[in-house]
């Protein structure tokens, strides 16, 4: 007794606020702990002992070169990638290691690829419903129906992603730009607490590029969000806070212009861009 | 919504339509009119083409699996045969003392064996009910131990396909054994009566025709529905890209796992028709060149149409019975070119034929 009373990192359990569990709890402000995570393939250290905390609602970028581990970063989040060693939280309560897919995207963790990946046999209608942020499970799915308020909600959608006209087309003639953007409402369709976007910019003109932009300021705040991008003009126009990854670690954090000054950054970066 | 679905579905209205008046008028035309009339069917006609539906229904179980869910289950006969084992069991049981040897409880192998008494397994399925039970049961229950342990351990592709494979093959070789209990290599056959009427007579064979038909339309009308629904869409979407299906936070595993138990179940009803109206079941059917035949009904015909597995298993039988008739050496050689021609000119069978003509022609 008198050890737990001397002890100073012991919690008494009347001081606990009681969480529910698949409860998200960020009454510390902060929704993503990331610490020491380490994965390797074959000896090569993808990540290695990176730690990283987002805000909730915060819009967080990422940079690094390529192999820097962005992608293995949010395959660990995600669950598709399972870490050697580290922790990885969702709020205070949710070990995302101990989740597996599907049940870390139910509690509010959703990714958009790389590579877009919507379904080319469904209709751009089709796609946002199969995404909606309902249950998930077998016979509900079988017994399904849209409601009014599920119609409205993905006629919004089609409206901020502007494919209002193309309702009905296959997500397969769809242009590259267009998918990308299918991408991004089938995640605002899921209601993510954390989204997790995968180079959101690849490919898409001027135009699109500033449309992401903004829709992406939009959600801030409403959302926490973590991009990736290599796109260091759509970097800057979205970011408060940019991470730099390097060889699996952070390497710096800070604005936009801070990172870029740091001469770490600019030697295993932006170095070769500007010499 | 199914209504709406078949409106839209001008190719599935005309199949529908075909197998309705198939299931009426071949049976009346049999029963009503004499021997010698110009409209009367054959017992033999009435038969083959009560087949010809079974195996129909049978395409129908492997293309909602493999065209919808993306599953190409190489060992889908052996669903087929346990469905028809358990048939073949009840009208075994209702063959009583009129057997060879005249035991009024085991059947004739078991008495040729020096068996006593009747294996656990052999008992209920004197019952009609009880046995009926079975043909969907068994199947399904195989193919839900069988996919749970796949599609959690993430097995997919050619892998699955072969272990599938494997599956129909092992069984194929259990059922071949005596000691299994299930007749060994003659099978199950000598069938007298099927609810206490006469399995031979006309009358008993037109109706067995009418419900292969009414099970074929009906699971062709249920498979139809299942596909329009929001499940059927995410079946479809995980086909094409399963682990974005994974992300959205679907569990792909039991998606997998209810529509292959369905199929199974779909394929077991088909065997159980089957067996009746051929008179015989043995472990050939578990055979895996079966199971591939069956895959070649499905590309023939279109795959992911569900009427296309129909007229695929319809054409590729009508086929197998005219030139194993009149050539038989080439019949091999027939199927195998049918397939290599189906897979380079119309890789969506002829159901993906016929649908693009009707475009062309509302265009």
């Amino acid at each position: 007794m008198s050890e737990t009373l001397i002890d100073r990192y012991h919690t008494f359990d009347f001081v606990k606020r009681p969480v529910l569990a698949g409860e998200l709890d960020i009454s510390h402000r902060t929704i993503l702990y990331m610490e020491d995570v380490s994965v390797s393939f074959d000896g090569f250290k993808a990540l290695n002992n990176l730690s990283l905390y987002i805000d909730s609602g915060e819009l967080r970028c990422l940079i690094g070169p390529n192999g820097a581990g962005k992608t293995t970063l949010m395959d660990v989040i995600t669950g598709k990638t399972r870490p050697d060693s580290g922790l990885v939280y969702f709020g205070q309560t949710m070990n995302c290691l101990a989740m597996d897919e599907p049940s870390i995207a139910q509690a509010g963790i959703c990714r958009k690829f790389q590579k877009p990946s919507v379904f080319e046999q469904l209709n751009v209608s089709e796609n946002l419903e199969l995404a909606m942020h309902v249950d998930k499970r077998v016979w509900t799915t079988l017994l399904a129906s849209l409601n009014a308020a599920q119609q409205e909600r993905i006629d919004e959608v089609m409206e901020t992603i502007g494919l209002q006209d193309m309702r009905h087309q296959q997500a397969g003639v769809l242009s590259h730009g267009q998918k990308q953007w299918l991408e991004i409402g089938m995640l605002l369709m899921q209601e993510p607490k954390l989204m997790l976007v995968d180079e959101p910019v690849a490919g898409m003109t001027h135009q699109e590029v500033d449309r992401t932009a903004e829709l992406l300021l939009s959600l801030r705040g409403k959302h926490s969000i973590i991009v990736v991008e290599h796109d260091m003009e759509f970097v800057r126009s979205i970011a408060n806070q940019v991470t730099v990854l390097h060889e699996g670690a952070v390497l710096t954090e800070g604005s936009m212009d801070e990172v870029q000054n740091d001469p770490r950054v600019i030697q295993v970066y932006l170095g070769d861009a500007t010499c | 919504m199914l209504f709406s679905a078949l409106q839209q579905d001008r190719p599935l209205q005309l199949i529908l339509l075909l197998l309705a008046v198939v299931t009426i008028v071949i049976p009346v035309c049999n029963l009503v009119f004499a021997p010698g009339s110009a409209l009367y069917f054959s017992a033999y006609t009435v038969s083959l083409i009560g087949k010809y539906l079974t195996f129909a229904l049978l395409a129908l179980s492997l293309d909602l699996v493999w065209g919808y869910c993306g599953i190409l289950v190489l060992g889908q006969g052996a669903f087929f045969a346990l469905g028809g084992y358990a048939m073949g069991m009840y009208l075994m049981r209702q063959i009583g003392s009129r057997g060879v040897y005249g035991d009024p409880v085991l059947p004739d192998f078991m008495v040729f064996l020096n068996w006593k008494e009747l294996p656990w397994y052999w008992h209920g399925f004197d019952h009609f009910g009880f046995a009926m039970l079975m043909v969907m049961l068994v199947p399904g229950l195989l193919a839900f131990v069988f996919g749970w342990l796949a599609f959690r351990s993430r097995v997919t592709g050619v892998y699955l396909s072969i272990i599938t494979q494997a599956l129909t093959y092992a069984l194929m070789l259990a059922f071949f054994r005596n000691e299994m209990g299930f007749g060994g290599n003659n099978g199950l056959t000598d069938f007298k009566d099927i609810i206490g009427f006469n399995l031979q007579s006309d009358a008993v064979r037109a109706c067995l025709l009418l419900f292969s038909g009414l099970a074929l339309i009906t699971s062709l009308l249920a498979c139809r529905w299942l596909v329009s629904t929001k499940l059927g869409r995410v079946v479809t979407a995980l086909r094409d890209h399963e682990s974005r299906v994974r992300f959205l936070g679907y569990r792909v595993e039991l998606f997998k796992l209810w529509v292959f138990v369905l199929s199974a179940m779909l394929a077991g009803i088909a065997g159980a028709l089957y067996v009746p109206q051929v008179g015989i079941i043995n472990p050939s059917e578990f055979s895996p060149l079966h199971s591939l035949e069956l895959v070649v009904w499905v590309a023939v015909g279109g795959r992911g149409t569900l009427y296309g597995a129909i007229i695929g298993a319809i054409l590729v039988n009508f086929c197998k019975t005219l030139l194993t008739g009149l050539l038989p050496e080439i019949w091999l050689f027939s199927l195998g070119a049918m397939f290599i021609l189906v897979t380079v000119f119309l890789p969506d069978g002829l159901a993906g034929l016929s649908f693009n003509k009707l475009r062309l022609k509302q265009s």
